[in-house]
């Protein structure tokens, strides 16, 4: 049996069984919260307490829940978009780079575009977001598409330059930095604000574009023409191939719409939350996208649920920071080792396939 | 007689199938035991039951008359069974040595020793006859020699027991005959092998005795001295079996496909097409002969848009398609049965209904518009499944659990579906059983009869000569005669196969 990264890649996202995903999601956060359970226990800290504060932090007020849905939005749009590659075969790492230059995009347009009512400047932020992400996700695609190389190589490298480049744009004499000492844009007009939809919260609202966008890509992968070919492509390039299913335009395409949803997620956040971009704004949600993508088994309905969870931790993180005194950087232990686990059942698995001879029948042995 | 495989009893069940209803096999010490049956009748079930790769719902293994169990494959392999699967599983860019030893690699120090190991496969080699290069590139050899990379995998890992899963289905005639002679030099050497096939003259040739699975229970044991090809046919079905189609005279059409001083590249982009040209007529079925490897499958890709040609033209009914992708050759009315389906043919991830509308055109009303109707493809699906007596519990199954046969007839049912103006067919009974192949070669002169044009690929020349009414005959990427079917034999093809000069021998 060939081992590679594609092949681990095939293993960990082998469409499975509805009771094998759930199981999967569920071991992967009791270990993960175990494991978190024992770091803070070995720092002296009651992990009881932790856990606690984290949830009451998450679920004891309506300002809390808010919160939680707030930063379930990125993460479930960036996880959207890993998972949505991964059906066309592609490992979009680059989800944190396209997310950030969506963020930039949208919140220049956000006040550099004036005049306009909120009905159009809105749609229109949000739409140079979308556009900036799958612009730049389109050169990891152009690159693997003609010239072969791997989308994990591009799109890592690419996200160093999408770094760079949101730094640059608001350094201190940066093209887009706003007046003061703050490097960040201007702060974006009224007109181009998802403004809080709920009193005395922070509650934009984004989660229902959110959800709306996962509705709609299990419609497209499962009832579409589109779906249908991307998810040919992305389980036999030389199969699509003979049916006639151009591979390269294929992926190309997915891996527009991938990082679509990325400069979505990142635009979504500048102008429904932080209201003015700067290259801070993300603490790295296109890299938790891939965890809450595995986690999710890529399915729609399960990146809801893993986005969730991880919008549970980051919220609630803060309470269990003030109250019990645990860093938040735990949950970053955590997701991590949800990742591990969800990772190792590829191995696992491929291991103990090593001598059959088609995954098809090993799967059903399980 | 000393037994070394005794099963009883094995019942394993999947989905909605019961692949093995309570199986009882014998296998002699030493000799070579065929396994036929009908496509899902449960021959590789109960071969993966043996190997270890399932474990079995109901029943014992007795291996030399001691009870076991197997945990793995590789359990199985360490107690002295190894399989050699149908579609095998050796890594390209290795060499032969290195895919032999992996897993149990050949060390000094710590570091390979490959001047070790590859003397190693060298006397394993000399050793069972089966020639072989070790310091060759996996990816550079044919697929016979890769079949025997595969048996002397698992004879270095010491395998007594050897069972082969339709060794022969990809192997030239030639190929066939060498492996025959693997098969006695193994026998001789005090090995026992399972042999399974679903041609009835290889059975009869290769083997001792022969078991017939029909749906998954055994209708009986033969010893094979004493069976005839009829006898075993219609065990297997359970009805009489025609081993020949009989042909009705064509009536020639116009003219559907015309190629013209066609080239093309393989995938080492050395000249594999060196200007072929010739033509098929509606209500034509011309073959196409060949040892493998000299064009064949690069003509087939070139017609279907898969490679780019570097010359030529291409005509379908008139038109020039030469430079057509494959969707719009597909619109304009190729249907095309890949040799190998499980890279080309069927995605085996998907459901039978997902496979059933692989590779159709946009227009087919079955896609309206943007969306997909899955309600009416799953009913699409289960008429061509209805249609091709494909056995599978219902449409929402992946075709990966399907049986090699079963996937074959699905591939076959979604072609000859589209009506197709010309028709490419490349080992389209690869992996049938034989009523399956008399019901294929009966649906291929009904297409013939319809009007369509029909190239035929077979590694089989019986195959060739029993359906096509004209055989063109390839030889390092050109052809090298044309045959009338009524006024040749497969001795002329044969020699005209191997580079035999030409001009004299047409007539
Ligand atoms: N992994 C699986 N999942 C579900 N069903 C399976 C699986 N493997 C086999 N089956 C079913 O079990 C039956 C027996 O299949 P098997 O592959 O043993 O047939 P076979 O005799 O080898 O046929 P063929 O000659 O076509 O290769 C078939 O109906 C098949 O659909
Ligand atoms: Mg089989």
């Amino acid at each position: 049996m060939k081992f590679s990264f594609t092949e681990l890649i095939h293993r960990i996202t082998d469409r499975k069984s509805w009771l094998e995903s759930a199981g999967m999601f569920l071991g992967a956060t009791v270990v993960g919260l175990l494991f978190g359970a024992i770091v803070i226990w070995s720092s002296n800290k009651s992990p009881i307490v932790a856990y606690t504060a984290l949830f009451s932090g998450a679920f004891g007020s309506l300002y809390g829940f808010t919160e939680v849905l707030m930063s379930t939005t990125p993460l479930l749009l960036a996880g959207l978009s890993v998972a949505f590659a991964f059906h066309c075969g592609l490992f979009n790492i680059g989800a944190e780079g396209q997310l950030m230059l969506g963020g930039l995009a949208a919140g220049w347009a956000g006040y550099a575009i004036q005049g306009l009512p909120w009905y159009l400047h809105l749609p229109l932020a949000l739409l140079c977001g979308v556009a900036a992400g799958a612009l730049w996700s389109l050169i990891a695609g152009a690159l693997k598409a003609w010239k072969g190389i791997h989308e994990v190589i591009s799109t890592i490298m690419l996200n160093y330059i999408a770094f760079n480049i949101g730094d640059y744009m608001v350094s201190s004499n940066g093209p887009l930095k706003a007046a003061g000492i703050i490097p960040a844009t201007p702060y974006v007009l009224n007109t181009a604000r998802l403004l809080p939809i709920i009193p005395n919260t922070r509650f934009s609202g984004g989660i229902f574009i959110a959800l709306v966008m996962a509705v709609l890509m299990g419609y497209v992968l499962w009832h579409t023409r589109l779906g249908y070919r991307i998810r040919a492509v992305g389980k036999s390039p030389s199969a699509a191939e003979y049916a006639g299913i151009p591979p390269r335009q294929t992926m190309l395409l997915a891996m527009a719409i991938s990082g679509g949803l990325a400069g979505l997620a990142g635009a979504v956040q500048v102008l429904g939350l932080s209201y003015r971009f700067s290259s801070t704004f993300s603490p790295g949600y296109g890299f938790d996208a891939i965890a809450i993508a595995l986690l999710g088994s890529l399915h729609p309905f399960g990146i809801v649920l893993a986005s969730l969870l991880f919008g549970i931790l980051h919220a609630g993180s803060v309470k269990m920071q003030q109250t019990a005194g645990v860093s938040n950087d735990i949950i970053y232990a955590i997701s991590g080792i949800i990742i591990f686990f969800v990772a190792l059942r590829g191995v696992l698995v491929n291991f103990q396939s090593r001598f059959s001879h088609k995954n098809a029948t090993a799967k059903v042995q399980k | 007689m000393e037994l070394s495989i005794c099963m009883q009893g094995i019942v394993k069940s999947f989905p909605g199938v019961l692949a093995n209803d309570h199986i009882d096999l014998q296998v002699a010490r030493g000799e070579v035991h065929g396994l036929l049956g009908e496509n899902g009748a449960g021959k590789t079930t109960l071969m993966n039951i043996l190997s270890g790769m399932y474990r079995p719902d109901e029943g014992q293994i007795e291996l030399f008359g001691k009870p076991v169990r197997f945990e793995s494959p590789k359990d199985a392999l360490a107690k002295g069974i190894g399989m050699v699967y149908q579609h095998f599983m050796l890594i390209p860019t290795f060499t032969v040595a290195e895919n032999l030893t992996l897993g149990a690699e050949i060390t000094r120090g710590g570091f390979l020793d490959r001047s070790k190991s590859e003397s190693m496969v060298k006397e394993l080699s000399k050793k069972y006859g089966l020639a072989i290069e070790p310091s060759a590139k996996v990816q550079y050899i044919s697929v016979g020699a890769q079949q025997r990379v595969e048996i002397l995998k698992v004879l270095y890992r010491g395998a007594q027991i050897i069972i082969l899963d339709e060794p022969t289905a990809v192997l030239t005639p030639q190929e066939t005959e060498d492996l025959y002679q693997t098969v006695n030099a193994l026998r001789k050497a005090g090995h026992t092998i399972i042999f399974i096939s679903h041609k009835l003259n290889e059975v009869l040739r290769f083997t001792d005795r022969v078991t017939v699975l029909r749906a998954g229970k055994v209708v009986g044991t033969r010893v094979t001295s004493e069976t005839t090809a009829e006898e075993l046919a219609s065990l297997m079905v359970g009805r009489s079996v025609s081993l020949h189609v009989k042909k009705l005279p064509r009536e020639v059409d116009a003219e559907m496909l015309k190629v013209e001083n066609l080239k093309a590249l393989d995938a080492r982009r050395l000249p594999a097409l060196r200007g072929v040209s010739f033509n098929v007529h509606a209500g034509e079925i011309v073959g196409i002969a060949g040892v493998e490897g000299n064009g064949q499958t690069q003509l087939v890709e070139a017609l279907t848009g898969l490679i780019r040609t570097t010359g030529g033209t291409i005509r379908l009914d008139g038109e020039d398609i030469t430079h057509f992708p494959t969707s719009e050759r597909f619109c304009r009315g190729i249907a095309h049965i890949p040799e190998d389906r499980h890279r080309r043919g069927l995605i085996l991830d998907f459901s039978l209904a997902e496979n059933s509308i692989l590779g159709y055109p946009d227009r087919i009303s079955l896609r309206s518009g943007f969306r997909l109707d899955m309600k009416s493809i799953r009913k699409f699906c289960a008429k061509l499944m209805a249609a091709f007596d494909v056995r599978a519990p219902s449409p929402d199954v992946m075709a990966g659990g399907l049986s090699g046969g079963n996937q074959q007839k699905l591939v076959l049912a979604r072609e000859f579906s589209r009506c197709p103006k010309l028709l490419i067919a490349a080992q389209p009974t690869r992996g049938l059983d034989v009523g399956a192949t008399e019901f294929i070669h009966n649906s291929l002169l009904a297409e013939r009869k319809r009007g369509a044009a029909i190239l035929l690929l077979s590694l089989e020349l019986s195959e060739i000569m029993d359906l096509s009414d004209r055989i063109l005959v390839f030889y390092e990427g050109k052809i090298v005669g044309e045959c009338l079917r009524e006024t040749t034999n497969e001795d002329e093809i044969g020699l005209l196969m191997t580079g035999g000069r030409h001009e004299v021998l047409i007539h």
